[in-house]
């Protein structure tokens, strides 16, 4: 397995429950992505707030994503960032939807902090921050 | 005959997912009767993503959508070999952990498949 050599330089992030990770982001990825291309494409009047939530979701999850294959101390930050948007995007949104569920004639991904993927999107950017942040104990020398 | 493919890959995708987390829970990597374990899931999806697009071209129309349906199917069929090619690079707990988890994901697209086709 070549991929199992270590970088020298740099953080690695696929690695232990990182590998996890990339799996559960990948998924969301795939999820979002498509989700919302289908539902722009076929009926965006419907319900356009929602649809445009879910195409925001799923390129913040497909950054989240790449940032961690990639590895690093700059993607390493950059992962933590849009953890911590994703984070407050799940909240915000899924306060949004219970307070105002007529804005939201469709669900979202986010929609109802995620209920609809088993609250995935809410446990996610959490394990995923711990992650980050735990890496960059464990190397500190990392530039 | 679909809805019943739907079942049986959703239990076998349940199985895999308890063995390898039990493989996971003894500290374990994936070994190779867990890829066979994955195999057999994976032909499963396979057939499935088979059947589903005969019915489609024999002018069946599943309740939610073509596009809905051949886009779960997809999934559904990439969904276990992704993790087992993780776990191939991962070799220690964690590696059994995605592959669980890739079977849970597994079952929960079953049941979305199954209102899919049926409503």
């Amino acid at each position: 397995m070549t991929t199992v050599e270590e970088k020298p330089a740099g953080t690695r992030l696929v690695s232990g429950p990182g590998m996890l990770l990339v799996w559960l982001y990948g998924v969301m990825v795939v999820g979002a992505v498509s989700r919302s291309a289908y539902q722009i494409a076929t009926e965006f009047d419907r319900a356009p707030l929602a649809y445009s939530l879910s195409a925001v979701a799923g390129v913040v999850y497909g950054f989240i994503t790449y940032s961690l294959v990639r590895g690093g101390e700059t993607a390493r930050r950059l992962a933590l960032v849009c953890c911590a948007v994703e984070l407050a995007g799940v909240l915000a949104v899924g306060t949004w939807t219970l307070v105002d569920p007529s804005a939201f004639p469709d669900a979202t991904v986010w929609s109802k902090y995620g209920m609809g993927y088993v609250f995935v999107p809410v446990l996610l950017p959490l394990s995923a921050m711990y992650w980050l942040r735990r890496s960059r104990k464990q190397q500190p020398e990392a530039v | 005959m679909l809805d019943a493919l739907t079942l049986v890959t959703g239990v076998a995708a349940l199985l895999l997912a308890a063995w390898c987390g039990w493989a996971a829970h003894r500290d374990q990597p994936t070994k190779d009767w867990h890829f066979i374990g994955m195999a057999v899931v994976s032909v499963l999806a396979l057939v499935q993503l088979v059947i589903g697009v005969v019915a489609l071209a024999r002018g069946e129309k599943p309740a939610q959508g073509t596009t809905i349906f051949v886009a779960y199917l997809l999934g559904a069929f990439a969904c276990v070999p992704a993790a087992g090619l993780m776990s191939l690079t991962e070799r220690t707990r964690w590696g059994s952990v995605t592959v669980a988890a890739s079977g849970v994901v597994l079952a929960v697209l079953q049941v979305r498949l199954y209102d899919i086709w049926g409503g």
